[in-house]
């Protein structure tokens, strides 16, 4: 063996893999749309023209007016390990609708503007275009503009709408479930949601029903001066199974714009429901100017015996993502599982994670969670794992991993473990690692350049994660880290 | 006589300033087997990863003319394209990489250098059972990660995979047989064998006399000190064999 290997030092790594500097949002266009949008500020006037302009039923006003004055008693939670700037509630409109007569009963009364914006994202809303076998729900602003596939899934008496067609159509079932799992009560976020929401998609899977194919629904802030805050509403009935999608992307605007969804959803007896997210929204520039707040409340209840809920999510957008997907287990057995890949470049901060509450026996729950931070960004896992005193025989296993892009950037874990029965095996794992110099030569060695090796080795730090997203979202999501992480290297 | 495939004159190089390589001179040609041979500390693996362009080396003097292309002004990605392979001695690990992946990307790169399109997958995947086949590694190998779980035989095996993929023009072997057991030697040095033809070239860089038995070199070198000091025939190596390194140390420290 020669012994003339140089000791390289470390620093010399920070020039390789150096600061974010400008990889394009390219989802950052602004499409033209005759918008409807009422004036800004938030009272009960508000809540009572939104809800009238929806037609809402009076169950449903009673239900924002009881959330929006529990709010006004909370304040901002500053818990999390962001630093985020003074919110001003009065001046955001709560209410944008792209404008039309009726509901769109065939895409040639669909706005050809609003077509071409979901096709510039390559959303298949075309009807030649349905064929992908992917049913979507696409979501502008504050209203779903087009649900694709549903007299298919209706054979099998699947519900798959916008949430205002549910409470129009199905409003027993809306009501039965709506704030049974996330409460107006949760947290700040969810008590303003449930004040204002505007849209979101509604979900209903029968007893013994596999749904055939991938529901989607696609998210898109538009309008500017404006939030989003849209509700998902899932229920997956005994024996059935649906798969579900979400992505998300925003214009570049130099304000900041706040997302506060939230995402409820109920698994019964032996059902078995994936919810996959691909989080794209804008980001803000390299300087931290603009961008989305996403501070959103996710969870599911495995209310039934053997039921399975399974989180996936990649988020690479937004100016600060704040959100916990969470599975409450109370039926015997049931599983609960969390894969996430959480990217931060520039100035972005997220603080991400989940809740496991074993309140059955013998659940199971799977963490895996892998933060890749770049640039001056801050990256946090936060995530609680919780098992009641009656709950026998549970198991959790977490593996958080933090890989880091340069020197400047922060990789943070916060993990809480909350166990009162000594039956359950916890068991949580945790790395931090860096991209080595060697790998990138070695790749550069092969011919590979180093933006593309560093898109290379990511995807291969996330694999674990990447795997568990449906084909069709698997290729997009590792496209979207090979470009956001584009001008990472120096 | 064959056309030169490398000429390096009077290279000096420096790591955090401090010279290793005091004016390399070496010229390679198509169809020959090179073996610079030299004790520790001698600056051999300083001159592959200099010639590789690997980071944080210094180019602080003299140039590299590789078949008419200045070979300092180029990327490593593009060094690789013209045909340049560098065997390393500790291949890296990269974690969840497959290796189809990676060679994927790796020959895809070069393709679209030479503006030619993409390989399919399955012509891909045909080649790549070809070429694993030279070195005997078995059909996991693709879905295996870069290196990562290889035992030292196994590492050194798939380094040669990778130049049998790239067909380089020029392979730099450097310690190759360090950390291989009689049977992976044999095995990496009937790959390198397999893969010399008339139009590429290769210097093997070793502590050793042992892996010249396999690989015929048509020229040793003696790297002292950050020069060449002596250069011969096969004859060379045996010589170093028998009689160490300290009789051409002390001839170059009496000067």
């Amino acid at each position: 063996m020669s012994a003339d290997k140089p000791n390289k030092p470390d620093a010399g790594n920070d020039d390789v893999i150096k600061d974010v500097t400008s990889g394009e949002y390219k989802y950052g266009f602004v499409s033209d749309i005759d918008t409807d949008v009422i004036p800004r500020g938030l009272s009960e006037e508000v809540i009572r023209l939104i809800s009238a302009k929806k037609q809402e039923p009076e169950w449903l006003l009673e239900f924002r007016l009881a959330a929006y004055r529990h709010w006004l008693t909370l304040e901002m939670p500053r818990w999390a390990h962001l630093d985020i700037p003074p919110i001003d509630y009065q001046a955001i409109s709560y209410y944008a609708a792209p404008r039309k007569k009726e509901g769109p009963k065939s895409l040639d009364e669909v706005d050809p503007e609003l077509l071409e914006t979901f096709d510039k994202l390559g959303i298949p809303l075309a009807e030649q275009k349905m064929l992908s076998g992917m049913a979507v729900d696409a979501v502008m602003d504050s209203v779903s503009v087009k649900t694709t596939h549903k007299e298919k899934l209706a054979q099998l008496g699947i519900i798959f709408c916008s949430f205002s067609e549910a409470v129009r159509d199905y409003p027993d079932l809306v009501r039965r479930y709506l704030g049974k799992v996330v409460s107006y009560r949760d947290n700040f976020f969810a008590a303003l949601n449930s004040a204002v929401f505007s849209d979101g998609s509604f979900v209903y899977i029968p007893k013994g029903v596999r749904c055939p194919m991938e529901l989607s629904t696609y998210f898109r802030i538009n309008a500017s001066g404006t939030g989003q805050f849209e509700r998902t509403l899932i229920v997956a009935d005994d024996d059935s199974y649906v798969s579900y999608l979400e992505g998300c992307t925003a214009p570049m605007r130099d304000e900041n714009q706040l997302h506060a969804a939230i995402v409820e959803i109920i698994v019964e007896d032996r059902a078995e429901v994936k919810y996959s997210t691909v989080q794209n929204w804008y980001a803000g520039d390299k300087d931290g100017r603009g961008g989305v707040y996403n501070f959103v409340t996710k969870r599911g209840l495995c209310r039934g015996d053997y039921s399975k809920l399974s989180w996936t999510q990649v988020e690479t957008g937004s100016a600060i993502t704040w959100k916990y997907p969470g599975c409450i287990l109370k039926g015997e057995g049931s599983v609960g599982e969390f894969y996430s890949v959480a990217v931060t470049r520039n100035r972005q901060q997220a603080d991400t994670g989940t809740k496991m509450i074993h309140l059955g026996r013998n659940t199971r729950s799977t963490i895996v969670s892998k933060g890749i931070s770049a640039g001056h960004s801050q990256n946090s896992y936060r995530g609680l794992v919780k098992v009641a005193p009656g709950a026998d025989g549970c198991r959790n296993y977490t593996q958080c991993d933090s890989l880091l892009l340069g020197p400047d950037c922060g990789a943070h874990t916060f993990p809480y473990i909350d166990v009162m029965n000594d039956t359950a095996v916890v068991e949580h794992e945790a790395t931090t690692s860096k991209i080595s110099e060697d790998q990138v030569f070695y790749c550069n060695q092969r011919g590979i350049p180093t933006e593309e090796a560093i898109g290379l080795i990511v995807n291969g730090y996330a694999k674990e994660v990447m795997n568990k997203l449906p084909m069709e979202f698997a290729v997009e999501a590792q496209k979207l880290l090979q470009i956001s992480l584009e001008g990472s290297v120096g | 006589m064959q056309d030169m495939l490398l000429d390096i004159k009077d290279l000096h190089a420096s790591i955090d300033g401090k010279e290793i390589l005091k004016g390399i001179n070496l010229q390679v040609r198509d169809g020959e087997v090179h073996a610079i041979m030299g004790p520790n500390g001698s600056g051999k693996s300083t001159l592959s990863m200099v010639l590789a362009g690997a980071p944080g080396y210094e180019v602080t003097g003299g140039s590299v003319d590789f078949h008419g292309k200045q070979l300092l002004d180029l990327s490593p990605e593009d060094r690789s394209h013209e045909g340049l392979f560098l065997s390393f001695q500790y291949p890296v690990e990269i974690p969840g990489v497959t290796m189809v992946n990676f060679m994927r990307a790796a020959v895809n790169e070069k393709r679209k250098y030479f503006n030619e399109a993409p390989l399919s997958a399955s012509d891909f995947l045909k080649l790549m059972r070809q070429k694993r086949a030279i070195v005997e590694l078995d059909n996991k190998l693709a879905s295996r990660s870069v290196n990562e779980g290889f035992s030292g035989g196994e590492k050194k095996r798939n380094e040669i995979f990778q130049m049998a993929m790239l067909e380089p023009r020029l392979a730099i072997l450097d310690e190759t047989d360090s950390g291989l057991d009689i049977d992976a030697l044999r095995i990496v040095a009937g790959g390198v064998n397999t893969l010399k033809t008339d139009r590429n070239a290769t210097i093997v860089i070793t502590h050793y006399q042992r892996l010249l038995d396999y690989i015929k070199p048509d020229f040793v070198h003696v790297l002292y000190k950050g020069r060449i000091i002596r250069t011969g025939g096969p004859e060379l190596a045996l010589e170093l064999e028998e009689r160490g390194y300290d009789w051409l140390k002390e001839e170059v420290d009496a000067k």
